[in-house]
Order: structure tokens, then C-alpha cells, then sequence
């Protein structure tokens, strides 16, 4: 239900008793549906809030004021069956706020469940164009008897079902229609698309409510309208199909009017104004277009001594970076955006299973890309429900075992240079190991033998695995796993990864990284068997250079390749021969860039490394998506077409690579539990802006040079430094070299080659905490934090080591240069 | 009586003719660069203006002979499938026909699969035959799997 609504015509909407005449009906209606179903969002969420709370008079001013505005706006349309369900709730939420009413969770749930037969309508309304057929007056009697203090039986009323995407607010249906969720290639193998991991979940645990929308059989229900019993299943013209033809333009604008003005409760106070979708994705194509000509320009001023051009060109060049920054930012949307359901949905579930559930939600405001945002809406859905429902004791057992009966779900997002990191965690009883290891076996993924050897942490991520679970056995299975490993693949389609950590009796939490946008990346060019190809930079970890003359080898156990690596040993996988373009020689052999994916690290062997490049990722045509080695394509400078790899299907050429990382991720914990401390850090300025800082251990030396011995080629830079060529990247594109004086020099030392960093001035060495607070803007720095007192910018050390080191590869061919001055 | 446009071309001696209105361009493919691991049809994937271009060898999709060594520089005709842009390498293109539906016939019932599910049907010309193509089939991933 996903794909290729691409260009829906817009719904075409007919009113029937519409007050209005003329053509602005249709455009009113849509702009209503947009909007109502916006607020409902908000009014869903703020009832929960409301509950919890009911002295918050702000809150349930914001619920009565959006109520107030739907049965005001449906008035104006003509629309009868709403206003009426508007007009009785709203009359019921007044009287909480007289302060006549005491809020009870029966009063609530009566709220919401008119707050769904407002949904359906809405959906009845925009599928046909029409208020679906049907009364209400069973809901709205019970409305009333609620305000006037009547008793009234809740349990008799059944909520509406409605459908889980009920209507065009559902921003999701338009925006993922446009971004084709897939990724733009088939399936690989045990990967699964979002039609089936929607699926999955509803075959899951799901609530009544999330299941499909089968209205019961009407009965006659008129007759006994005035008493609290009957059902209030309205006479629906079946809107059981659950395709909403969402209208892109309208509501996709109101996602961004909801990511621009909703932070503070629905209230738009912001500055914003609505803008189509479609309109955003032509600026972003031209950009990227844009971003393609600018480097092709670049490229050709590189191959000349034509300063004329060298400046202006320089300036296109900042321009057009900046552009792209703020066209990326016009896609953002803060996380919050996916989490809108999730106390409604908790708030159910609480009820549902009869457990106390505090849901709390961390850094809302945090901001990914659109396209992101709604492929991690599912998944993120998912795991909270499983969380809630699995993860949480029941409160009685909670108690027994001395916990706060409240059991806590907590959902944390943050930056963390170009990713965003998730945090879901509950604090329940943790993953039933031995149940886990069973299963392991039963499902014949490992021997016993293998699984005794096991640390927990190793058991716990089988939950991941393929094949570890199927929809059908959720239900009684005591542990987690539910489709977990449909949610490990849809988020490592896009680049990210998910990890977990459990600990019994105190909980689970799971992390997810994932890329903030997926449009554009740095990639490293590379060539192998004389063909050049392109390899996000997110999955490089390091570079080495390897050779005869190099301090790292590659060797040989039977015919698989290693590499020796600080000790441990790094499964090689040598792209031209699995490429077919060479048969495989560790002659050619230059680099092996270490990649990590996921679970695993390997090593890929190339034999050059040419350049980075910011790359526009376009799909493969449908005809090659069968070649799963390949992401997609991308145009270079030069003109050229180069094939994107793909690090996650190359890894499963390398084997199975768990043990190694393993061991890595321990590092990755001493180095967390790290972060307590002070560190030294280097201050210096360049690039005017905030002053920068960089870890002191990352620093081989300091250098003060004569400008003068700088040498310039090509536009680029270089020193002749103990008797070798070393190249001098720039903090930023915009700032130049001094050219006269002395240059003060950061030198780094990657595997085997040197590079230094030219600044301005360096201003201290300090020894503080590191606590990165805020998001990098730009490539080349992890963030920003507080040092001493003062907002510097963390210098990315790793993207200048990969800079300096794709400038000495480009430099081979003037080896001579190098022995002349050796 | 309708009369439709089609774009001849030749591959392998033979006359190929396809719709006229889903031919975008003509053109040499030039700069391709080879997709490893693909299909044996594909001949790589090329830059047309900014557009990243899937180039299929027609000779290769058809189970023709390879293009003899001193052969003409090939062409190739800019055809769309489900959103992606597609060349079909051929030899060359010859001129556009007006061609009555009438003299349109379904395709003989003996061809090679390969071809039969490619072939939309046949005009029968003075001097010869012209094969009429369905670029969606023949472009088509599922269609090449199946060939």
C-alpha cells in the first residue's frame, strides 16, 4: 500500500450537502482533512497527557480549543455528523474545564472514542468525498449523559475501529510514497518490505484497535439510540479498505507545517508557511544536480592554472554547499514527528494488559531527514509495543519483586556526528537468555555446543537473526524476537544499525544509529581491476595501506586472505576478484579499507584509493537490481558513471564475521566508560567561527612553518616534510593559506602516511571533559562542546586522515618527486 | 483505420520496429562504464545529459551473434520502463514508418520463446518483414530473468 502513488491524481472531492458552492469547495475540504488530522494527533496525545494530569489546565485548554475548531470548521462545511460528535465531546470537555466534572479514565476513553468516530468519518469523507452514511447518536448520548454526571457503562461501548492509518494526516502514506521505501532495488534475501513488516506487526501482538477494520454487521441500533448499550459501530459504506488515496501536496504540507509548528502542542506560533512536498523535492533535485555541475567545475579548474576562475569558483563552490545545507534542512523533521502515536498507543496498551506503563520521550526536537523519519516510523512503533507489552512485567509481579509498579518505556534520540542515535528502553524484566539459547538450537542457528561458548550479549542479538522468529509464533513466545530481525534488516537498508543490551530484571534497551539523510554522501573512490567505484564514507573506518614496502601485510590462511591489525585479524575481501574483473594476486593490492557493517568488520582490498567526493546516490534500473554488490550509481566530476558498493552485501562475502566484532565492541565500551574522564585537548582557530579543538592523542606534532615552502600544484598544497610529500588540507574550503609568515601545522599520522592541518593560530592545550552537546553542521566535525568554558567545534580527526590520505594516492604518480626529495 | 508511427532499426540484418512515441532519443553510447556481476545483456551503464543510462545490448537480449569487430559504431534508442531510463544498443536506425493498423498481424506462432514474448506482432512490408517490439518486455527485469 506503500508504493507507486507517486502520481495520484488528486482526490477529486464532492460534497453533497455543502453549504458553499463553487470550486473552492474541494480545496476547502482537503485543506480541512489536512488540518483536522493534524490536530487529532495532537488531541490524541494531549488526552493521554491530560489523563495523567488533570490539573493541567493548559493542556486541556489546547484539547478543548482544537475540539472547539473541528466542530467550528465542520459547521462552516456543511458536515453534520461531525459537528454533531464535535459539539458533544466538546460539550463534555467543558464541563472539565468549569471544573463541573471530575476526570475519570472512563471519561477519557469516552473522549477518545469520540475522537476515533471522528477519524473514521474523516476517512469515510475523504475516500468518497462524502460523510460516510451513519448516526451517532449512541456515542453522542453517551457524551451527554457523561456531562450531565450520569452514570455510564464504558465497557458497553466498543471502540470504533479505526483504521491505523485512518486518514490523509497520515503523512506517512503520502511522503513514503514518494520516497519508495525500497530503497529502489528488490529485496534481498531475508529482507523483508515495509508492506510485510506492517504486516507482521499486525499479525503480532497487536491491539483490537490495530487490527483491520472489519465493521460489524449493522444492526438496527436507532431504536435504542438513547440508552448507553448499543454498539456504536456506525453505518459505515465500508471504508474497510485501508489505501488512503492521500493527496501528496496538501498533506505532506502539513508534515512540514507539523514539523515546523507542532513542538509546542499543535499551537503554530512559529513563523511558517506551508509548502508542497513536491516542491521541496524539485529544489532538492536541482541542488543535487547543482552540487554534480559544481564538482565537475571543480574538477576541470583543478586541471588548470587559470586563476582567473580559481576564486569566483571558489565562491560558486561555498554557495552551493551552503544551498545544499539549507535545502537538506527543509527536509528535516524533528523525530517527534514519528513518535506522535506512541502515548495513545502506550496509553491502550496500558489498559489493555492491565499494566501501569510510564511512557517518556527524550529529544523530540531531534532532527532527521523525512525520508529517514518515515522509514523508521514502523520500526520504531514496533519495538515500543514490544517493549511495553513483553518487556514490562505485569504490575503485580513488578511489585512482588520490589519494583516501582510503574513500569518505564524511554525513548531517547540524539546526534551523534552524521547519525542519529535511538534509544529504546524499558526497565522490565530483560531477555530470558536460557529461552533464547533454546531457541537458537531449536531453530538449528547454532549448535549447542556453540551457543554454551556464548557471552549473553551474543545470545541476546541471535533475537536479530533471521529465521529466530515468525509472526505466527509471537504469541507465546515468552521472550522477545518478534520480527526483530525484520526490524534489524529495514534499518540496515538504510545504512544504520541496531544493537541491544540486556540485563535481567532491570531491562532492555536497544540503539539504533541511523544516517540522518541518505540523499547525498561522502564517498570514497576507489579504484579495483582498472575500474573505479564509489564507497560511503560512513562505513570506512579506517584506510591501511598495504604493499611490500608496508608495515602491514596481507596474508594468506589456506586461500582466505587476513590481515594482521593491531594484533587481531581482519577478514580481507579483495573487490576486482570477487568482482570477476581480475583474478585474484596479492600483487596489485594497495589498500585495504577497514569496513564495518553491522555485526561485522572486514577488510575490503582495492588498489587505489582515488578521491572523496560528495556523491547524489541515484537507484539502479529495475534491470540490475538482481546485482545486490551495487547501491546505486553515481555521476562524478568528470562525467563519468561510477557503481555504488554496497558494504552490507559485500560483508557476506567475507563470511561470518560475529566473533570479530565482538571483541571491537568491547573496545567500543572501555572507550565509552572513557568519556568520564578529562581528556587533553588541543584549541586553535581557524576558518574564523567558533574556535576548534581537536583530542591532543590524535596530534603526531605541532609545526611552525615558513609560508613560503608551502608548495602549491593544481590548487592543492603541500610540504616537503622529512623527506617525504606531505599534503596540507584546510579546515574549511573557504579559508586559504597564509602566504606569507610563519603557518602553524597540526601533523597527523594515518597507517603509514602523514598529513597535516593548516590553522591560524593555536591558542591552548586543555584538559577538560568531552561532552559533545551539539550536531555537526558540516562534514569534518563530530560537534560541538564545551571546553574550559568555551563552545569550540570537535574536529572529525577521521575525515581529514581520509582526505590526506585519497590526496597521497592521488599524488602517486609523482613518486619521483618524493625520492628527489628523500 | 489508424495509422501509428514506428522507428526502425536494425539488428543483426534484421528490421525491428518500435513505437515511435516511447522512443525518447537516439543516440551513440559512449562513456559506458561495464556493471560487474550483471547480466550478460547489459552492456553498462552510461551518462546521457546528467541521467544515469542502463545501456542492454539488443543483439545479447535477442540471442544474436556478436557485433562483428569492424562493424559500424552502434547506436542506441532512449526508451523508459516503470520510471528508469533504458538505450537499447543496436546497429542502426533507419527512417520512421506511418504504418496501418491493418496490416498488423499477431506473431507466427513458431518463434523462440526468447523472442516470442518480445514481439508484439508483424508488419508485413513490401520488401520485407518488420518485427514489431514491446520495449516494456524486453527491458523488463522480470521478462529478462525468464529469457
Amino acid at each position: 500500500m506503500m508504493g507507486g502513488q507517486r502520481s495520484d491524481p488528486r482526490p477529486h472531492f464532492r460534497v453533497g450537502h455543502s453549504v458553499l458552492t463553487g470550486c473552492k469547495v474541494d480545496d476547502l475540504i482537503a485543506e480541512f482533512l489536512t488540518e483536522t488530522a493534524e490536530s487529532l494527533e495532537v488531541v490524541d496525545s494531549e488526552l493521554v497527557k491530560f489523563e495523567a494530569n488533570p490539573n493541567e489546565r493548559k493542556t486541556l485548554d489546547n484539547i478543548f480549543r482544537l475540539v472547539h475548531t473541528i466542530k467550528g470548521t465542520c459547521g462552516f462545511l456543511g458536515l453534520g455528523r461531525l459537528e454533531a460528535v464535535a459539539h458533544a465531546g466538546e460539550t463534555l470537555l467543558g464541563r472539565f474545564r468549569d471544573g463541573k466534572l471530575e476526570v475519570t479514565p472512563t471519561a477519557v476513553t469516552l473522549v477518545l472514542h469520540s475522537i476515533d468516530r471522528i477519524k473514521l468519518i474523516l476517512n469515510g469523507l475523504e475516500q468518497t468525498g462524502n460523510e460516510p452514511d451513519g448516526d451517532d447518536d449512541d456515542l453522542i448520548s453517551q457524551l451527554e449523559a457523561m456531562a450531565e454526571g450520569r452514570e455510564v457503562a464504558i465497557e458497553t461501548v466498543q471502540p470504533v475501529q479505526v483504521p491505523d492509518r485512518p486518514i490523509n494526516a497520515d503523512i506517512p502514506e503520502v511522503v513514503i510514497a514518494e520516497v519508495k521505501p525500497e530503497l529502489e532495488r528488490p529485496l534481498r534475501p531475508g529482507e523483508v518490505s515495509l508492506d510485510e513488516l506492517e504486516a507482521a506487526f499486525l499479525a503480532a501482538e497487536a491491539p483490537d484497535w490495530m487490527s483491520d477494520p472489519e465493521p460489524e454487521p449493522v444492526v438496527e441500533v436507532k431504536a435504542e439510540a438513547p440508552k448507553p448499550e448499543p454498539k456504536p459501530e456506525p453505518k459505515v459504506e465500508a471504508p474497510a479498505a485501508v489505501a488512503p488515496k492521500a493527496e501528496p501536496v496538501e498533506a505532506a504540507s502539513g508534515a512540514l507545517a507539523a514539523a515546523l509548528g507542532d513542538e509546542n502542542g499543535g499551537i503554530a506560533t512559529t513563523q511558517s508557511i506551508r509548502v508542497s512536498v513536491d516542491v521541496l523535492e524539485g529544489l532538492m533535485t536541482l541542488v543535487s544536480e547543482m552540487v554534480l555541475t559544481r564538482n565537475q567545475l571543480l574538477q576541470i579548474s583543478r586541471n588548470r592554472e587559470d586563476s582567473a576562475f580559481a576564486t569566483p569558483l571558489q565562491r560558486l563552490s561555498t554557495l552551493t554547499g551552503e544551498l545544499q545545507d539549507s535545502v537538506m534542512k527543509t527536509r528535516m523533521q524533528p523525530i517527534g514527528a514519528a513518535w506522535k502515536k506512541l502515548p495513545r498507543l502506550v496509553r491502550d496498551l496500558s489498559h489493555e494488559l492491565g499494566k501501569k506503563i510510564d511512557l517518556i520521550m527524550e529529544g523530540e526536537g531531534t532532527e532527521l531527514d523525512r525520508q529517514v523519519l518515515e522509514l523508521i516510523r514502523d520500526p520504531l512503533t514496533h519495538m515500543v509495543r514490544n517493549s511495553a507489552d513483553h518487556g514490562l512485567e505485569p504490575t503485580e509481579e513488578r511489585i512482588a519483586l520490589g519494583k516501582p509498579a510503574n513500569g518505564q518505556v524511554k525513548l531517547a534520540a540524539f546526534h551523534e556526528g552524521g547519525y542519529i542515535v535511538i534509544r529504546i528502553s524499558d526497565n522490565g524484566r530483560g531477555l530470558n537468555t536460557a529461552r533464547i539459547r533454546e531457541k537458537i538450537v531449536e531453530k538449528g542457528l547454532a549448535t549447542r555446543a556453540e551457543v554454551e561458548g556464548m557471552s549473553d550479549q551474543q545470545i541476546h542479538r541471535y533475537i536479530f537473526a533471521p529465521g529466530f522468529s515468525t509472526a505466527a509464533k509471537v504469541t507465546n513466545l515468552s521472550g522477545r524476537g518478534v520480527g526483530m530481525d525484520v526490524v534489524r534488516t529495514n534499518i540496515e537498508q538504510i545504512g544504520g544499525q541496531i544493537d541491544l543490551n540486556s540485563i535481567a530484571g532491570q531491562g532492555t534497551t536497544f540503539t539504533i544509529k541511523i544516517p540522518l539523510t541518505l540523499a547525498i554522501v561522502s564517498a570514497l573512490i576507489v579504484g579495483a581491476g582498472g575500474q573505479k567505484f564509489a564507497v560511503p564514507q560512513t562505513s570506512v573506518m579506517e584506510l591501511v595501506r598495504t604493499g611490500a614496502n608496508a608495515e602491514h601485510k596481507i596474508e594468506k590462511i589456506n586461500d582466505a586472505l587476513v590481515l594482521r591489525l593491531r594484533d587481531k585479524l581482519l577478514p580481507l575481501v579483495q573487490l576486482g576478484p570477487t568482482l570477476q574483473l581480475e583474478a585474484a594476486t596479492e600483487e596489485n593490492a594497495t589498500f585495504v579499507m577497514v569496513i564495518q557493517v553491522g555485526e561485522r568488520r572486514y577488510g575490503l582490498v582495492v588498489n587505489d584509493v582515488l578521491d572523496t567526493e560528495e556523491i547524489v546516490v541515484k537507484p539502479l534500473a529495475s534491470i540490475l537490481r538482481d546485482v545486490d554488490i551495487f547501491s546505486g550509481a553515481t555521476i562524478l566530476g568528470d562525467g563519468s558513471v561510477v557503481l555504488i558498493l554496497d558494504p552490507n552485501a559485500l560483508s557476506e562475502r567475507a563470511g561470518n564475521m560475529l566473533e570479530e566484532k565482538v571483541e571491537e565492541s568491547a573496545e567500543d565500551a572501555i572507550a565509552e566508560s572513557a568519556q568520564g574522564q578529562k581528556v587533553a585537548m588541543l584549541l586553535f582557530r581557524a576558518g574564523g567561527g567558533a574556535p576548534k579543538a581537536v583530542e591532543l592523542e590524535h596530534i603526531t606534532r605541532l609545526e611552525h612553518i615558513e609560508a613560503e615552502k608551502i608548495e602549491r600544484m593544481d590548487g592543492r598544497a603541500a610540504l616537503q616534510y622529512r623527506g617525504k610529500l606531505m599534503p596540507i588540507l584546510n579546515v574549511a574550503d573557504t579559508y586559504g593559506f597564509k602566504e606569507q609568515d610563519i603557518q602553524p601545522l597540526l601533523v597527523f599520522t594515518g597507517e603509514g602516511y602523514a598529513m597535516a592541518l593548516a590553522v591560524d593560530e593555536i591558542v591552548d592545550v586543555v584538559e577538560d571533559f568531552l561532552n559533545i552537546e551539539l550536531s555537526p553542521d558540516r562534514p569534518g566535525v563530530r560537534g560541538t562542546a564545551v571546553i574550559t568554558g568555551r563552545a569550540c567545534e570537535i574536529l572529525d580527526v577521521d575525515h581529514y586522515l581520509l582526505r590526506g590520505l585519497a590526496e597521497h594516492a592521488r599524488r602517486q604518480p609523482a613518486q619521483d618527486l618524493i625520492t628527489e626529495a628523500a | 483505420m489508424s495509422i501509428r508511427d514506428y522507428v526502425t532499426l536494425r539488428v543483426g540484418g534484421q528490421l525491428f520496429g518500435v513505437d515511435a512515441a516511447r522512443v525518447h532519443d537516439v543516440f551513440h553510447p559512449r562513456g559506458l562504464t561495464p556493471v560487474p556481476l550483471s547480466r550478460t545483456e547489459i552492456a553498462g551503464v552510461l551518462n546521457l545529459r546528467g541521467r544515469i543510462v542502463t545501456a542492454v545490448c539488443a543483439r545479447r537480449r535477442l540471442g544474436l551473434s556478436p557485433r562483428p569487430a569492424d562493424a559500424p559504431e552502434p547506436l542506441a534508442i532512449g526508451l523508459e520502463v516503470h520510471g528508469d531510463s533504458y538505450g537499447l544498443v543496436i546497429d542502426s536506425v533507419d527512417e520512421v514508418l506511418k504504418l496501418d493498423d491493418e496490416k498488423f498481424h499477431a506473431p507466427p506462432g513458431n518463434l523462440p520463446p526468447r523472442w516470442a514474448e518480445i514481439i508484439v506482432g508483424v508488419y508485413q512490408l513490401e520488401k520485407e518483414l518488420l518485427i514489431v517490439l514491446d520495449p516494456h518486455t524486453l527491458l523488463d527485469a522480470a521478462h529478462l530473468k525468464a529469457a
